[in-house]
């Protein structure tokens, strides 16, 4: 019994009376706790895939289930990690997370435990040092820290990623990543990932489905990434399996499934 | 400096010494912008100054020279407070029934306009049936409002204040509209995920997202309302500044109407600098995106 699944998903854009088919009956499902990711080249459509689970575009067919319910709209339920962080700069770090603190939980919890539960986050991407500080005041890095704070703040059932750590330099995003993957052994959040970074996809994901080419993209195929966790990049680089996993995505992307 | 330390025994703390050197370094530095701040418009002033007394010392010269000016104004700067009953008061008192008709005329432009803004920025209904009207009751010049402000309301008082509302309004709706329309997909995104609802979002994305373009409206709102104003009361008359320039040139104190037009200058750059410095504030200084 899978906890997220996509069916039959189509999803064409239509201009005047041009349509143009992007998605094609994209099959895909996904268990509690499991970390896929979405691979693929620019303008495949991965971040359409994300977008109609975020509830931020509709599929012209098929649909999404979550838990058992069908996705109508966005919701709190899948929070999202943006790739350009999409903090509100009028607010502090501490504001842009209670800001969905205080809409989501302004019932269930009272303002002590509200309070500590935004610390909590924050603490959990280690931003606790700069709660009052401005987003134009801290590192890109630093704001996807936030970012993922305020996501996981709103106890999501799966948790978005659109190309996080796309925007960051190569050290900033390794550190990111490796972050990552200790919240999600801590907290087993459900995540889907879209990237374009091979190695981020092996080294996160439980599964890396990769898609083809557009228009009318679909899933090419779906590998199953059996590394055992916890992962450590340094280990894992001369690691032959590893690398096993990492030439089979390059080879899809890069013989199988070239852009022309 | 470094003498100085390298004589010290090794036990003595340098950073003592630091300490108030750099308060005075800051103390001559903001001496050093204050004299370069102020030093330039003064010597520009005295020049011109010179110029115009010059200009005007002769015999049959049609305007008064800076020193007679100051000579037969004296009773008025010195006392701005004055009050002999009907219109014969102060400056102080013209530029505050000024100030205040501005101030009503203007606060209920930027209500009625921030609310129209926002509607024509997020309805693209609105915007399609209101812009055009907008663009094209904009260009009409606020004294052109005046006669039929006066038909309309059978008074002067009401018909001031819809005059400075008239000319207040039009930049403050469309500066809002545009800073609504520009507010970055990213932020109604994440409004989407967390379903705020409208007043929700009206208050925590809407206006500080739109608030740095809101405030260059109602920037140069108060601009043109303190343009206007003038201009109306001189019609007017009554009491207001506008109205003593009209009521000196009747009477040929043409070194009253210089004073006046002085008064009007800086009140029109203190209200700009102080609608931009609220703006500054509660924007904190982040610009449109």
């Amino acid at each position: 019994m899978s906890y997220l699944s996509i069916e039959h998903l189509d999803k064409s854009f239509v201009r005047g009376n041009l349509a143009s088919q992007v998605l094609k009956d994209i099959n895909l499902n996904i268990a509690k706790g499991e970390f896929i990711s979405i691979i693929g080249h620019s303008g495949c459509g991965k971040s359409t895939v994300l977008n109609i689970v975020a509830g931020l575009l509709d599929p012209s067919l098929g649909g999404v289930i979550l838990d058992g319910k069908e996705v109508r709209g966005p919701g709190p339920d899948r929070s999202m990690v943006f790739q350009n962080h999409s903090l509100l700069p009028w607010l502090t770090v501490y504001e842009n997370v209670e800001v969905a603190v205080n809409k989501l939980f302004k019932r269930s919890m009272n303002k002590r435990e509200r309070r500590d539960w935004i610390e909590h986050n924050l603490a959990l991407v280690n931003m606790s040092h700069a709660l009052n500080k401005y987003p134009q005041e801290i590192s890109g890095g630093m704001k996807q820290r936030v970012g993922i704070a305020r996501a996981l703040a709103m106890k999501p059932k799966v948790l978005l990623l659109d190309e996080p750590f796309g925007a960051l330099d190569a050290l900033t995003r390794a550190h990111l990543q490796d972050e990552v993957m200790k919240i999600q052994k801590d907290l087993g959040n459900t995540m889907m990932m879209i990237t374009h970074d091979v190695d981020e996809a092996v080294l996160l994901s439980d599964r890396i489905v990769m898609m083809t080419n557009g228009p009318s993209a679909t899933i090419g195929e779906i590998l199953d990434v059996k590394l055992p966790r916890p992962r450590d990049r340094i280990a894992l680089a001369d690691d032959p399996e590893y690398n096993h996993y990492r030439r089979a995505v390059l080879s899809f992307l890069h013989e199988r499934h070239r852009l022309h | 400096m470094n003498a100085n330390v390298k004589l010290q025994p090794a036990s003595t703390e340098p950073v003592s010494i630091v300490r108030p050197s750099r308060a005075a370094a800051l103390m001559q530095r903001s001496g050093r912008y204050a004299v370069q701040q102020l030093v330039p418009p003064l010597v520009i002033l005295l020049v011109l100054g010179v110029i115009w007394e010059m200009l005007c010392s002769g015999a049959d010269a049609a305007l008064p020279p800076p020193s007679q000016v100051v000579a037969e104004t004296w009773e008025l700067i010195i006392d701005p407070f004055y009050d002999n009953g009907g219109n014969d008061v102060g400056l102080a008192w013209q530029l505050l029934a000024s100030l205040q008709r501005v101030a009503v005329g203007y606060l209920l432009a930027v209500v009625a306009g921030v609310g129209l803004g926002v509607l024509i920025g997020q309805s693209d209904w609105a915007m399609r049936g209101l812009d055009p009207i907008f663009q094209v009751l904009r260009t009409v010049p606020p004294l052109a409002w005046l006669p039929l402000s006066l038909a309309g309301f059978q008074d002067s008082h009401p018909s001031a204040l819809f005059v400075i509302f008239i000319t207040a309004i039009w930049p403050i709706i469309i500066n809002t509209a545009v800073g609504i329309r520009n507010i970055p997909q990213d932020y109604r995104n994440v409004a989407q995920v967390l379903q705020l609802n409208g007043f929700e979002y009206f208050k925590t994305i809407m206006l500080p997202a739109a608030a740095p373009y809101i405030f260059t409206g109602l920037r140069i709102g108060v601009g043109l309302s303190w343009l206007a104003i003038i201009a109306a009361e001189m019609l007017i008359g009554g009491v207001g500044i506008g109205f003593f320039i009209w009521d000196a040139w009747n009477a040929s104190r043409i070194s009253d109407i210089i004073l006046a037009l002085v008064y009007i200058g800086v009140v029109g750059f203190v209200l700009d600098r102080l609608v931009a410095f609220v703006g500054q504030r509660i924007t904190r200084g982040i610009p449109a995106n």
